[in-house]
């Protein structure tokens, strides 16, 4: 019976009792804790996202008075803090920098992702997949403890405050996250189709190019919006090797911009945080499965 | 490793009409394809490891970053100095504090959020967004917006406290009129773990999701008809079955809260009075800001021990669900 797990199986007894339901929440107190408790998460998880995007519209008058309620406009909304956000701070340098810097790391990841993927899985017999392991295991070797040895490497190569030291040093978390999200998807690819193109007489490499690569596009997107989304997310890196603003991305060029001594432009910033934010959780929303069959080890299967 | 067992009689033929091209050898294709990406990872996380370790017994700086002889190694110097600082003794403290605050807390409401995210609801698809905005936007520009939203003036929540009269002159939390969350030591922890919380819930959520989804429909069905109720299943059937997976979503979750720099550098910059710094914000300070690499290399080393111990929890894990 290939009953999905959120329909309710048509073999049930149907003198079940209510509360049989397997945390359906079948009963009316069920179903009210269950909204009141999916609200709750979504209230706290969204809260800090929320308070921006209310302040981001606001005028100073409005914003600065303490007695004033914060979560609606006492004044209208202005699209000002944007428009200053947008034409008089860096925000645009930063945003191409972004984009540089992640396009880069996302090319080097896929020329060594693929190749070094497809080997582990099929040319590399069984260690490979212990091998495979390792490699995800470097993906838990922390910012925090390279980035001080790091720190030296990009001084040493005369990269230092330039944003050419991020796309060296991204690929460090990208290349064996990636790899190992790839390999899941080598696995599922049918054996018989390369063995088919090399019976009609292609290489090796040119039975990977003509079937196996296009079989695969969709792992090779996934790894293309993990290595982006992962580049947008860095922070550590970033702050440690780029003190100039001319280079920096938008994680921590925002918060050198746009906070100046003790002043703060918070519409602007929380405008700043916002335009990166929201389409980087969408993006990476879309692709959460994926990412998450990489983390659980195998430990689940289906 | 070359000659697996389903080749079929011709292509085996045409393999050996081509023994010649080494490409076509898996013994030879296989290396190179892998050398890329194993050469990459060599020289940008394995050497800097070692070179964690070197800088941690030399005298390198961000001036000069280059140990160029035994002269530039120092002994222990930096381990005594860092050792000798009360600031270095709180942030370890404070960095196991913290994850294993949080992730105490973690565990509990992740298991009661998987629950409610696998149930079927309305706009159960926007809650799931909602809910994993703080793992999926950028970690530093999340903190960010708690930053303001505990602003040690404008914060909405002392509005909402003093609108409920527990804020101000003659109330629960007064006579001042805002909390300054982030000013006090104790309020200023507080904010640092809740946030730690609310950055790795979602992350351990899903990972307890997608064990949740793989169990078997039949399992499912056989408590159905024996009439195990709601806590029966969930104690009996669900949590036990779900027991590896946890294991592995919480082994990630300390990982990324113990190395953690975004949250504390961000939300308090270590402070009031260094209270909330950490390990790497320590480090960060230290060798960055400070420029003495060799100093915040020394700090950054005492990650290590624990890495590894989780690292191996996970091999462990990883090893015991391959198919064998």
């Amino acid at each position: 019976m290939a009953a999905s797990p959120t329909s309710p199986a048509p073999p049930y007894p149907a003198d079940l009792p209510p509360e049989g339901g397997t945390g359906r929440g079948k009963t009316i107190f069920g179903r009210t804790v269950l909204y009141v408790v999916a609200i709750a998460f979504s209230l706290f998880a969204a809260l800090p996202f929320a308070w921006m995007l209310i302040t981001v519209f606001k005028t100073n008058n409005d914003l600065y008075k303490p007695i004033n309620n914060p979560f609606i406009y006492n004044d209208p909304p202005t699209m000002a803090n944007l428009d200053l956000l947008w034409n008089d701070t860096g925000y645009r340098t930063f945003i191409l920098n972004t984009l540089i810097v992640a396009l880069a790391v996302v090319v080097v990841t896929v020329i060594a992702v693929v190749p070094a993927a497809y080997s582990l899985v099929r040319l590399s017999g069984r260690w490979g997949e212990s091998l495979g392991v390792l490699i995800f295991l470097v993906y838990l070797v922390p910012p925090t403890l390279l980035f001080i040895p790091l720190t030296g490497v990009v001084a040493d190569l005369g990269l230092q405050n330039s944003k050419w030291s991020m796309v060296l040093v991204y690929p460090t978390f990208t290349i064996p996250f990636c790899t190992w999200l790839l390999m899941g998807f080598f696995r599922s690819v049918p054996w018989e189709i390369e063995e088919q193109a090399m019976i009609d007489g292609y290489s090796r490499v040119g039975a990977i190019w003509r079937t196996v690569l296009p079989i695969s596009l969709p792992g090779i997107l996934t790894v293309v919006i993990f290595s982006f989304t992962l580049t947008l997310h860095e922070f550590v890196y970033s702050l440690a090797f780029v003190q100039s603003s001319a280079e920096k991305t938008v994680s921590v060029g925002v918060f050198t911009e746009l906070i100046r001594g003790d002043v703060y432009f918070w519409q602007a910033l929380m405008a700043a945080a916002a335009l990166v934010a929201i389409p980087v959780a969408i993006l990476y929303n879309y692709f959460l499965d994926r990412f998450i069959a990489g983390f659980t080890l195998g430990a689940v299967k289906g | 490793m070359s000659a697996p067992t389903f080749e079929a009689p011709a292509h085996r033929d045409l393999a050996t009409s081509k023994e010649r091209f080494l490409l076509d050898r898996d013994s030879v294709l296989g290396p190179l394809m892998l050398l890329p990406a194993v050469v990459y990872i060599l020289a940008l996380v394995g050497f800097p490891l070692i070179l964690a370790v070197l800088y941690a017994f030399s005298n390198v700086t961000v001036g000069d970053p280059r140990i160029d002889g035994w002269n530039d190694f120092v002994g222990l110097d930096n381990f005594r100095a860092v050792f000798n600082d009360t600031v270095f003794r709180k942030s370890l403290r404070n960095t196991v504090v913290f994850t294993l605050v949080s992730q105490f807390f973690v565990i509990i409401l992740a298991n009661i959020l998987a629950q409610v995210l696998s149930a079927d609801f309305k706009g159960k698809r926007l809650a799931r967004f909602l809910v994993l905005l703080p793992w999926t936007t950028p970690i530093a520009l999340g903190v960010l917006g708690w930053f303001w939203l505990l602003d040690s003036v404008y914060s909405p929540i002392d509005w909402l406290l003093r609108e409920l009269n527990l804020l101000g002159p003659g109330t629960q939390f007064g006579p001042g009129r805002n909390m300054y969350w982030l000013g006090k030591t104790d309020l200023a922890r507080f904010a640092v773990i809740l946030v730690h919380v609310w950055r790795t819930l979602p992350l351990a959520t899903v990972i307890l999701l997608a064990g949740l989804s793989s169990i078997p429909q039949d399992i499912k069905d056989a408590a159905n008809i024996d009439g195990a109720g709601f806590w029966r299943q969930l104690f009996y059937v669900r949590l036990p079955l779900l027991l590896p997976i946890m294991a592995v979503a919480t082994l990630f979750s300390l990982v990324f809260t113990f190395t953690d720099l975004t949250v504390s550098l961000v939300l308090t910059r270590g402070g009031p009075v260094n209270d909330t710094q950490v390990l790497s914000t320590w480090a960060y300070f230290k060798g960055i800001q400070g420029g003495d690499l060799a100093q915040g290399a020394a700090i950054a080393l005492f990650l290590l021990p624990v890495l590894i111990a989780i690292a191996m929890g996970m091999l462990r894990l990883a090893r015991r669900s391959e198919p064998s």
